[in-house]
């Protein structure tokens, strides 16, 4: 049987640790909501975009979901507020508002 | 039935390579261990088993390649020695953190500088808190034994630790002795197959594996190898007896040579043991009580064992193959003392330092040390409580 | 120890002391003995001094040292007596072998006053007409097996036919030539 590691946390006991650190389960990561730590966040403009596609891949988190050659909403659970969607777009359509 | 051989020690750690056929090996050739590769690679270009072999650009790489292939689900191992095994350092712990049950065939070999090329055993002391299983052997049988033992006690459940099959350069490695083999079909029945519960290459049960692991977690997980460590003291039994079985050979944490009512004994780890049995018999036929305990498992330290063990005697003498630079002594003869203080044994320990980079150890050094120890329980004489045998002074 | 014999070999770095004292082991331990077969590493270079050593004793051998009291040395290359100490620690009732075209009688006082037994084989002659070319160590270890008697000379060409034959696999032409330094130094050694 395989741990379920979404019951292991900071105050778990040695005893209930996975051997080696081991990760069952796969995409893990989405379970974390890495968008409590944004402290500015990407606001997109809609009537500015042209769907050029060039936010999507330099996106650190996979936060910018592309569905049938359309960038759609960001990801806020998981956007970390980095910036770099809003640095790297060439039409002006992503501006940073600070806070969540 | 056995078969009869002579081989040298790499020939022999190859030959049960050769009968586990293990899925992969990653290595980088370094004297004296690079036969073992060279003769493992000859017996895959003969088509007699179909081991996957990686040349790798170094040590560093070796043990990366060892690691990954591990985690993916194969029976791994790679072979080193001294300068080899340093550069795969950080790598071992990362083996042994990740609970990576792959084997490690080491041949002794002392550390520069100065360069030198021959044995001693600073290489695998300077890796004993690494967190791997570490058996020595005194001569080619040992190490052929070890080895087919060694995959059994590294995937057990209850341990999962890489091991280390250690052997002393040249003196075992490259000298060619009697050994019994044992047939092929019956190791492989012994050695099994491995199934490991969760590897990366399963597509039905994704995991990760090396995960950053903060400080709320780490020391946790250090508890968790420990504990590892301590289950192995049981499998280590348990796989002995198994194997005597098979062969016939009996093995346990150490062997206790002449020491059921032995008043002076000698403590030392490899070759040279069997140079102090022979030093024994000879003291033996002039009625003097001396014994030896040679260990066999260093990783995990037996101690409490060896202190019972020792503990009749009235004085020991710890010989070290390698330096601990404490100004005091080596590795193992601090592990021995602290447990005969544990235990509050009333036998005297001194520490001795012997067989440097290749320096030769005798039987009239073996006797030499019982001498001390003799002549400083009865005639109250003070001895050093710490020397180099063979020194030049 | 005691029934056990051991031999020491001196050469030069790719004479094949070494590789004569591991064929040594491979026919005593054919005869049902228990045998070690070992060499002395160092920094070797093609022509640098090297010792290699056999134990062959009816008992199982548990001694890891080197050997400082041997019942034969072997010779492999005479320049090698001005070079080294052959006789180091060399037991009086054991013997010398020493690779030179020079009589026992020219080349006793150049072994440091030893008094036992001292043999001479030309062992270049020998690999010349044989082989053709200057292998010592195939003539010097069928000198040491007569000389020790570890094993009879039948037994010992038998068993070395078949080590040629897994040795030289790829170039059996060798194989009669290498037999026939065998035979030759066998005879030649005790003469």
């Amino acid at each position: 049987m395989r741990t379920d590691i979404s019951k292991i946390h900071e105050k778990s006991k040695w005893q209930d640790i996975t051997t080696g650190n081991q990760i069952y389960g796969g995409g893990t990561s989405k379970a974390f909501n890495t968008g409590e730590w944004r402290t500015s966040t990407p606001v997109l403009d809609e009537s500015k975009c042209v769907h050029c596609l060039l936010c999507a891949p330099v996106c650190p988190d996979s936060c910018i979901p592309v569905v049938s050659g359309k960038r759609l909403a960001f990801d806020l659970d998981h956007c970390k507020g980095c910036g770099i969607c809003a640095y790297q777009c060439k039409f002006g359509a992503i501006t940073m508002k600070e806070g969540k | 039935m056995a078969i009869r051989e002579r081989l040298s020690g790499n020939e022999a750690v190859a030959h049960a390579i050769k009968q586990i056929n293990p899925d992969v090996m990653p290595a980088f050739p370094i004297t004296p261990s690079t036969e073992i590769p060279q003769f493992v690679s000859t017996f895959i270009s003969n088509g007699e088993i179909d081991t996957e072999f990686i040349p790798v650009e170094s040590e560093h790489s070796a043990m990366s390649a060892a690691i990954g292939a591990e985690a993916a689900g194969c029976r791994t191992l790679t072979a080193t020695s001294s300068c080899g095994m340093a550069l795969m350092w950080e790598e071992l712990y990362v083996a042994a953190s990740n609970r990576l049950p792959l084997a490690l065939a080491l041949v002794n070999r002392a550390l520069s500088g100065p360069i030198n090329i021959n044995c001693d055993h600073s290489d695998s002391m300077g890796a004993r808190d690494t967190g791997w299983l570490q058996i020595y052997a005194e001569n080619n049988q040992e190490v052929y034994d070890n080895f087919i033992q060694a995959y059994r006690i590294s995937e057990h459940k209850d341990v999962r630790l890489p091991i280390m099959i250690c052997q002393d350069g040249f003196i075992t490695s490259h000298a060619v002795e009697n050994i019994e083999l044992i047939e092929d079909e019956k190791v492989k029945a012994f050695v099994g197959t491995y199934e490991p519960e969760n590897y990366l290459l399963n597509p039905n049960m994704p995991m990760a594996l090396g995960p950053y692991a903060t400080s709320p977690y780490y020391m946790e997980t250090k508890m968790g190898q420990n504990e590892a460590m301590k289950n192995a003291k049981q499998v280590i039994l348990d796989v002995a007896k198994e194997f005597e079985e098979i062969s016939g050979r009996k093995y346990g944490f150490f062997e206790e040579y002449r020491m059921e009512d032995a008043e002076y004994a000698i403590v030392m780890i490899g070759s040279a043991a069997g140079t102090t049995k022979e030093a024994i018999d000879e003291l033996r036929n002039q009625g003097k009580k001396v014994g030896l305990l040679k260990i066999r498992v260093f990783r995990p330290f037996p101690g409490d064992e060896i202190a019972k063990a020792l503990a009749h005697t009235k004085a020991v003498a710890i010989l070290d193959r390698s330096e601990g630079f404490r100004a005091g002594g080596g590795p193992l003869s601090a592990e021995v003392k602290e447990h005969l203080y544990d235990i509050k044994a009333d036998t005297k320990a001194i520490s001795y330092i012997y067989g440097l980079g290749g320096r030769d150890y005798t039987t009239e050094e073996a006797k030499m040390v019982y001498a001390q120890l003799e002549d400083m329980i009865t005639n109250g004489t003070e001895i050093p409580q710490y020397q180099y045998i063979g020194l030049r002074k | 120890m005691k029934n056990t014999i051991e031999i020491r070999w001196h050469g030069r770095g790719g004479q094949g002391a070494k590789t004569a004292a591991l064929l040594l082991a491979d026919v005593a331990f054919k005869t049902g003995k228990y045998v070690q077969g070992f060499p002395e590493y160092g920094p070797e270079r093609m022509g640098a001094p090297i010792t290699a050593y056999n134990r062959i004793s009816n008992e199982p051998i548990r001694v890891h040292s080197n050997i400082y009291t041997p019942q034969y040395v072997i010779v492999v290359d005479e320049s090698l007596l001005d070079a080294v100490d052959v006789t180091a620690g060399l037991r009086e009732d054991g013997a010398i072998i020493i690779n030179t075209p020079k009589s026992v009688e020219e080349i006793t006082p150049h072994l440091n006053g030893y008094k036992g037994k001292v043999y001479t084989l030309d062992a270049r002659e020998i690999s010349m007409q044989t082989l053709g070319k200057n292998f010592p160590n195939s003539p010097m270890l069928a000198a040491i097996v007569a000389v020790s008697g570890v094993m009879e000379e039948e037994d010992f060409l038998a068993d070395m036919q078949v080590e040629y034959q897994h040795k030289f696999a790829k170039k059996p032409e060798v194989i009669e030539g290498n037999m026939n330094a065998l035979r030759l130094a066998f005879r030649e050694v005790t003469k």
